[in-house]
């Protein structure tokens, strides 16, 4: 810990609102704010640590982020000026840097060169990390979390998806991690270039459920044993830190945290028909041996798994709706803009309903997914809205996909607008469990 | 941000509920039957629902309360007022039967138009009445700027003439607000509302309708044969000011669009509730664990319909926020009222289906639901109306552009 709090966190936003990449978004008065408002409320910058996952310092017990509370009970559609200022930001950074990278980044499979570099200036993993370990978070977020998560997949999804993957793992490692485990990873997250992380969760299968993984853990010794297959695992090929779903013997599902380069461990890309740009990959693991302390969480903190796979959903839910938001986006300016017959085709109520229809269920799924996201973030009880969120958003994710294509007919099958990859993404994103978490 | 309900707005939903539970169902397969029988029970909860408005110094909820909240120039943080309380209140009463509560005594549609458009002095002289709406002709219904009922200033009154359908509670209320063109020829600015009390001379029910469902609410025709209405009866702004032009009257519907789709929440909920019940019996639980594709078919037929309706109820709930917070929401109050006829709608039928011969017939209201829900998506706007006003609003396009 530094021994000068406020020093310490005048220098990370000098970082911040100094970087030529927000001074190149024109989000410098954001940055001030920002500033402002993490000033005021005296947060910290932790110790720099190397990435190699030393304990750097002890923690004598876990830090919990705590609850939010909804100071006035009321039902309110607001965000707070601090979401307003992320928001902002997000969205500026959307914008410049995802849209015109997406494109490539599809191709590719991959994130563009430098990608890394400009998200760590955005600070957003710091968001995620408590302050006790070098980062700015003090209570739970997950609605910030799923508004962030709705203005970057409007730029695209796949990057939005990488951007993102390695948070959900900081975000599962504060939930439930031991004091230990947040210790030992957790700083990584808040610093200049953080790891590249992802949960995996879902198995190459049809019919795949997440209450029923064949991914198998067993006790071996004092550690475990871990079989089995893993599959849409953003960063796979990459990734420094794996939070792995297994069914432990005679336990349940459990997560274990899987460090790169551990034996057995075998990972290949596996490209998906959307979000490629997450370089989508496979895992295989073959005998596997984790040490007794890879498994997330100690005794009464050990990971909630269902609570895992909700809030994982409400983060693909949230990208969803950005995707969607962007279909509706650019079907209205090119309906209005092409013309057949002699006027505009969005002169034309066959053409309207539809565009009217893809606003009414895209209002739809966000607003699920932000009421599954506040009472999350509440500390209510939140799996049948997460559930019926998932559902709505997969079930209208794949119609507003199909009638974004069908408006633009034959220039929605061709790569030169962006349709065709939101139809990809949100097929994608309806079929994958895991990969973020919020 | 926070999507839950207000604890401080508990009381009144639980409230409704009771009234549902204790006064509506127990009647409501009464008055599907008895078409056009007054259901006297309801004089009763009238007036305990007067009283409770009248003392609520929160403003109060029903049809006779809605209004757009002016914004206030300062910041004084955010309301859930008046709207959001009717349409949770609704919601609770239509769970119980639409239909009766449709024909409340005072908290007619006509009441809320007048909530809408009247003055100060109107309000206090149409205070405690129940008012009807009277806007569709045989030649005029979702195209309402071409109302061929006319009221044609003569003095001290202006005389209508004119033949008006679909007027709900038309038959039972006390006044009629009556839709009618100062000029035929001056389109849609022409159009001014008119409150008529019952007994006016030349003011005629000529019939109620024999329909699918709401039948516990009576839905008349009236005629207008020189029918001398006093000129302080005219709701709002008598000049015909074409820049303004149906604003005045069109505002009404932005503040009963969420009320029926609040309606809509109720029949459909009713349904899914006890469809739910009658397939615990078949052993279908229904506990969101399975995915959607491993649950049973009837299953996952339950979780797509609980989802539709959870995005109507947040949809009108948040249409209702807006109204409430003077934030305009002309859009988003066809949105909820958009998804929320269609999502009762199918609601009810499918659960009809699932619930086989037992949602068919008689012992269960399932039917009853399944032939109400319909009202649901057409009146106050039908669907196809509701995805012009949200078309135009997206693509920003005037009438004239997208017809």
């Amino acid at each position: 810990m530094s021994k000068n709090p406020m020093a310490a966190s005048l220098s990370m936003l000098n970082r911040f609102s100094g970087s030529p990449l927000v001074q190149k978004l024109g989000i410098y008065k954001s940055a001030q704010k920002v500033a402002h408002v993490a000033v005021r409320e005296g947060f910290r910058a932790g110790a720099m640590v190397a990435r190699q996952w030393n304990q750097a310092q002890k923690l004598i017990r876990p830090e919990r982020l705590a609850t939010a509370k909804n100071p006035t009970d009321l039902f309110d559609l607001n965000v707070t000026e601090e979401q307003q200022m992320i928001r902002d930001t997000a969205q500026r950074f959307a914008r410049e840097v995802l849209r015109p990278a997406a494109y490539a980044a599809d191709a590719a499979c991959a994130v563009p060169e430098g990608f890394e570099a400009q998200l760590a200036e955005l600070g957003l993993a710091s968001f995620a990390v408590p302050e006790a370990l070098g980062g700015a978070a003090n209570e739970a977020s997950v609605v910030t979390g799923a508004l962030v998560a709705e203005d970057l997949a409007h730029g695209d999804v796949g990057l939005a998806l990488a951007a993102l993957a390695p948070i959900g793992v900081a975000n599962a490692l504060v939930r439930w991690g031991s004091a230990d485990q947040q210790a030992k990873y957790l700083p990584a997250f808040a610093e200049g270039t953080p790891p590249r992380a992802a949960i995996a969760i879902a198995e190459p299968r049809p019919l795949f459920d997440p209450n029923e993984l064949r991914t198998r853990a067993t006790m071996d010794g004092d550690g475990f044993l871990l079989k089995g297959e893993k599959s849409l695992v953003p960063l796979a090929e990459s990734a420094d830190l794996l939070l792995i779903a297994a069914s432990l013997v005679g336990k349940g599902p459990r997560i274990f945290i899987v460090e790169r380069g551990t034996p057995g461990v075998k990972v290949s890309a596996d490209p998906a028909l959307g979000a490629r740009a997450a370089g989508l990959g496979r895992i295989v693991l073959e005998d596997v041996r984790l040490p007794s302390h890879a498994i997330l969480g100690e005794g009464v903190d050990v990971c909630d798994f269902t609570e895992l796979v909700d809030l994982s959903r409400i983060g693909l839910c949230a990208l969803a709706v950005g995707a969607a938001q962007g279909v509706l986006d650019y079907t209205i300016q090119y309906c209005n803009d092409r013309k057949a017959f002699g006027e505009p085709i969005s002169n034309r109520q066959a053409v309207a309903f539809m565009i009217a229809n893809i606003g009414i269920e895209l209002e739809s799924m966000r607003l699920l997914t932000q009421r599954a996201a506040s009472r999350a973030e509440q500390g209510l009880p939140f799996h049948r809205e997460a559930y019926l969120a998932r559902v709505l958003c997969m079930e209208k994710g794949m119609e507003i996909g199909t009638n974004g294509v069908q408006l633009l007919g034959g220039h929605g099958f061709i790569k030169e607008h962006p349709v065709e990859r939101w139809y990809r993404d949100l097929m994608a994103l309806s079929v994958m469990e895991g990969g973020l978490l919020l | 941000m926070n999507l839950e309900i207000p604890k401080k707005l508990k009381p009144l939903v639980d409230q409704a509920h009771v009234v549902a539970t204790e006064i509506f169902r127990p009647i409501s397969r009464k008055y599907d039957c008895a078409e056009h029988e007054y259901p006297f029970e309801l004089d009763m909860l009238a007036s305990v629902m007067d009283g409770m408005n009248e003392g609520d110094a929160g403003g109060g909820a029903g049809a006779g309360k809605l209004r757009q909240e002016k914004k206030s120039g300062e910041k004084s943080g955010v309301r859930n007022g008046t709207n959001m309380a009717t349409v949770l209140g609704l919601t609770e009463l239509c769970w119980g039967d639409v239909g009766l509560a449709l024909t409340i005594p005072r908290q007619g549609l006509g009441n809320a138009a007048i909530a809408a458009v009247a003055n100060e002095e109107q309000l206090k002289r149409f205070k405690g009445c129940w008012a009807s709406m009277a806007i569709s002709e045989p030649g005029a219904g979702s195209d309402s700027a071409a109302i061929r009922t006319t009221a044609i200033k003569d003095g001290d009154h202006y005389v209508l003439n004119g033949e008006k359908i679909f007027i709900t509670a038309g038959g039972r209320s006390d006044v009629v607000v009556v839709w009618a063109t100062l000029d035929p020829s001056a389109g849609r600015a022409a159009i001014k509302s008119f409150a008529v009390q019952k007994g006016t001379p030349g003011m005629q029910l000529v019939r109620l309708d024999h329909k699918l469902g709401i039948r516990a609410s009576d839905t008349a025709t009236i005629t207008f044969t020189d029918c001398r209405v006093p000129k302080e009866n005219l709701l709002g702004n008598p000049e015909i000011d074409v820049k303004a032009g149906f604003g005045g009257v069109m505002q009404t519907f932005d503040n009963t669009r969420p009320v029926v789709a609040a309606m809509a929440l109720g029949v459909g909920r009713a349904s899914l509730e006890r469809t739910k019940e009658l397939l615990k019996e078949r052993g279908i639980l229904g506990g969101y664990e399975r995915t959607l594709f491993g649950s049973t078919s009837a299953e996952a037929e339950l979780y797509r319909m609980e989802a539709d309706l959870e995005a109507a109820r947040l949809l009108t709930i948040k249409a209702a926020w807006m109204a409430d917070n003077g934030i305009p929401n002309s859009k988003e109050a066809s949105m909820a009222k958009a998804k929320a006829g269609r999502a009762a709608n199918h609601i009810t039928l499918r659960c009809l289906q699932l619930c086989a011969s037992v949602g068919a017939t008689e012992t269960e209201l399932l039917e009853k639901w399944a032939r109400d829900s319909k009202m649901l998506d057409i009146f106050e706007g039908t669907q196809q109306i509701q995805l012009l006003i949200i078309a135009r609003r997206l693509l920003g396009k005037s009438s004239a552009e997208l017809r």
